[in-house]
């Protein structure tokens, strides 16, 4: 054990002997990033001080590290790719990146990493790139403290703002997107973690998330995105202490599963989204300890679900709480609260003696004709609603939560 | 007319019916306060108050009121005075005793809450329901002599706008809702004074209703302040019509 101790750090040192620095500005000897690069041998360090570079597209395929002093800019001049990568071990460290080109055919990217491992992208700022950091066919990627940032108008004229294809243990830990289509996109991403990031404004989701399983994120915000987060086609997801707020709009979810198989939605927070989680095709997945407040629909289950546990959620000044399509009950809906809960507790065990039909009249009603949300909150939806619950004719009969909460859960 | 206003004003405060309204609202507040901390939700509990309580009050208290002080029209028109002006200040006189009722029992309350942001609206949504209330009222009182049967007429309109009305809506939106009926139901909801005093209210406190296409649409009408002008001079509408043509009526009308 020792030894080998001794060996590798003998190696070190002695990597660390071979390894330079080589500095690249406008006042020293190599004055561009492409020179710097074709000089550069394995293992070395580029240290880009302050100024802009226009050098088009810069091809790197040799383990370097690349420090920017002081937040040098990359300048795509709206034409070019900045940073394509295909090597291993890179590390890019504290660049700004700016405007991108733009192309409908091939996606420019300001960093692309194409099959590559082992790359850390840490703490750089983008500014209007069609994407901004692409990933394709690459495994142990780190991706940490990013500011990402655009301005699109429409959704063809922009790219996602972190984008995955094809990957393998990735961690995308505290980057902030805006302004992209996608903030964070995921298509056969697997075994990856994403935590504290921020995603704000984009023009379709917030997280796009397909085919990619037993990927984690956690304390994630997603707000005032286009169409909210999605997660589909997937199995064994965790999705932990998130935030969706804001995501407002006719076509808009906090959070849409579709197709999502043995997954775990806990500890998460849905405020005013137009609707908390919608969920289709679903199943064997648990709802657990989430903040449902102020939604438009807090959740939509699809009758394509079954075998769902929702359980110890606070459902708390929805419009609606729970809506379906069908009669078929196939989910477990079991000691929620929920804040239109009107029963009783005879024997103070916090539990209600009385079970609650969460799917009021009205919002199936509203679910079939959206015109009638006109007349929500009147005397005549009033008491139609009353007489629901009193005797469920167009409500599934079977659905309600039998021990439902006295008390909102508190998680905080 | 200052005077005559006067007069009745006395004439209700004595009664102590007023008072007794505004006690119900004052402790229809505080208990809401008391059961809820959240301030929405208050105004929320409350605005099912104001739309239910308050028009009804306003429409039986008007039609008994008239009726109780018919001697004293009587009387008043024996004297050389204009029967429009009797008939206006009589009117002015409880409308402005409902509405300051109705302020003060709601307002109060949030006064010492501290709560100022939700309730403006609640309360000159709460002003207008009254008015036209009153208003549609006095029209039922003149159309008859039978009190009973003007009770009956101001209970009708009463139940009307806030339940058949509903209904028929509800109904035209099920028949038809293969068809694009937007602005059908706009303009069918300006028809009725108390959805649109539920919808002014309903789009400053419970956005969230609001989703949707087709409640981004009511939302961007309604939301806006053309569409808040729209439904203001509408309820306004609302309260003049059935004035003007109780006034026609009262001062052609053989007492």
């Amino acid at each position: 054990m020792k030894r080998s101790v001794f060996f590798i750090g003998l190696v070190l040192i002695s990597l660390a002997a071979r390894a330079t620095t080589i500095p690249v500005g406008a006042r020293e000897t190599i004055k561009h990033i492409k020179e710097a690069i074709q000089r550069a041998e394995a293992g070395d360090t580029l240290l880009i001080r302050s100024g802009i570079y226009r050098e088009g597209n810069i091809i790197l395929e040799k383990q370097l590290v690349i420090l920017g002093e002081n937040f040098p800019v990359l300048d795509g001049e709206n034409q070019y790719e900045i940073f394509t990568i295909h090597a291993q071990g890179v590390v890019i460290q504290g660049l700004t990146f700016k405007d991108t080109g733009i192309a409908s055919i091939s996606d420019l990217a300001a960093i692309k990493i194409l099959e590559s491992k082992k790359v850390r992208i840490l703490g750089n700022r983008f500014e209007n790139t069609f994407f901004g950091i692409y990933l394709a066919n690459s495994s142990n990627i780190w991706i940490e403290n990013n500011q990402l940032q655009s301005q699109a108008e429409s959704e063809h004229q922009i790219g996602n703002g972190i984008h995955l294809w094809k990957c393998d243990h990735i961690t995308i830990n505290n980057n902030r997107i805006r302004g992209h289509r996608d903030g964070i996109y995921f298509e056969f991403v697997t075994n990856s973690l994403i935590t504290n990031n921020y995603s704000e404004g984009n023009m379709r989701y917030g997280l796009h998330f397909m085919f990619s399983h037993n990927d984690e994120y956690r304390n994630n915000a997603f707000t005032n995105n286009g169409a909210g987060v999605a997660v589909m086609y997937t199995k064994g997801v965790t999705m932990v202490n998130n935030t969706f707020q804001h995501n407002w709009g006719s076509s808009s979810y906090g959070l849409l599963l579709k197709d999502i198989r043995d997954s775990f939605v806990t500890d998460n927070t849905f405020i005013e989204n137009s609707v908390g989680i919608f969920m289709e095709g679903s199943s064997r997945n648990e709802i657990k300890s989430n903040s449902f407040y102020q939604n438009g629909y807090a959740l939509k289950l699809q009758a394509s679900c079954d075998d769902n546990v929702i359980t110890r959620n606070n459902f708390q000044q929805n419009t609606f709480d729970l809506v379906t399509n069908g009669s078929l009950v196939l989910n477990k809906i079991d000691g929620n609260y929920w804040d239109r809960y009107e029963g009783y507790d005879l024997n103070r065990d916090q539990v209600g003696d009385v079970p609650y039909r969460p799917i009021s009249m009205y919002g199936t009603i509203v679910e079939r004709m959206p015109q009638a949300i006109l007349l929500w909150r009147s005397f005549l939806v009033f008491l139609l609603d009353r007489a629901e619950r009193a005797i469920p004719v167009l409500t599934p009969e079977n659905l309600m939560d039998q021990v439902p909460a006295m008390q909102p859960y508190d998680f905080y | 007319m200052n005077r005559i206003i006067k007069y009745v004003f006395y004439d209700i405060l004595r009664t102590r019916f007023i008072l007794f309204y505004t006690v119900f609202l004052l402790i229809c507040t505080f208990a809401f306060f008391q059961l809820d901390n959240d301030f929405g939700k208050v105004v929320l509990s409350l605005m099912n108050v104001v739309l239910m309580a308050v028009p009804l009050v306003s429409v039986v208290f008007t039609t008994i009121h008239f009726f109780n002080s018919y001697e004293f029209i009587e009387l008043m028109l024996a004297q050389p005075i204009n029967r429009r002006s009797i008939f206006l200040s009589e009117y002015l006189a409880v409308a402005s005793s409902l509405c300051l009722a109705y302020v003060v029992g709601i307002g109060f309350p949030f006064l010492l809450y501290g709560a100022w942001q939700p309730i403006y609206t609640l309360l000159i949504t709460g002003v207008f329901l009254t008015l036209v209330f009153v208003s549609l009222a006095f029209f039922s009182s003149v159309l008859t002599r039978d009190k009973a049967k003007a009770i009956g007429i101001a209970l009708l309109f009463w139940f009307y706008f806030s339940l058949i009305y509903d209904g028929i809506l509800l109904w035209v939106v099920y028949t038809f809702s293969d068809y694009p009926l937007e602005k059908l139901t706009l303009a069918l909801i300006a028809f009725n004074p108390v959805d649109l005093a539920r919808i002014i209210m309903l789009l400053q406190l419970d956005i969230s209703a609001l989703m949707g296409y087709t409640g981004a649409f009511y939302k961007n009408f309604f939301g806006s302040n053309l569409g808040l002008i729209f439904s203001i001079s509408l309820l306004m509408l609302w309260v003049l019509w059935p004035l003007l043509f109780a006034m026609r009526i009262f001062s052609r009308k053989d007492l």
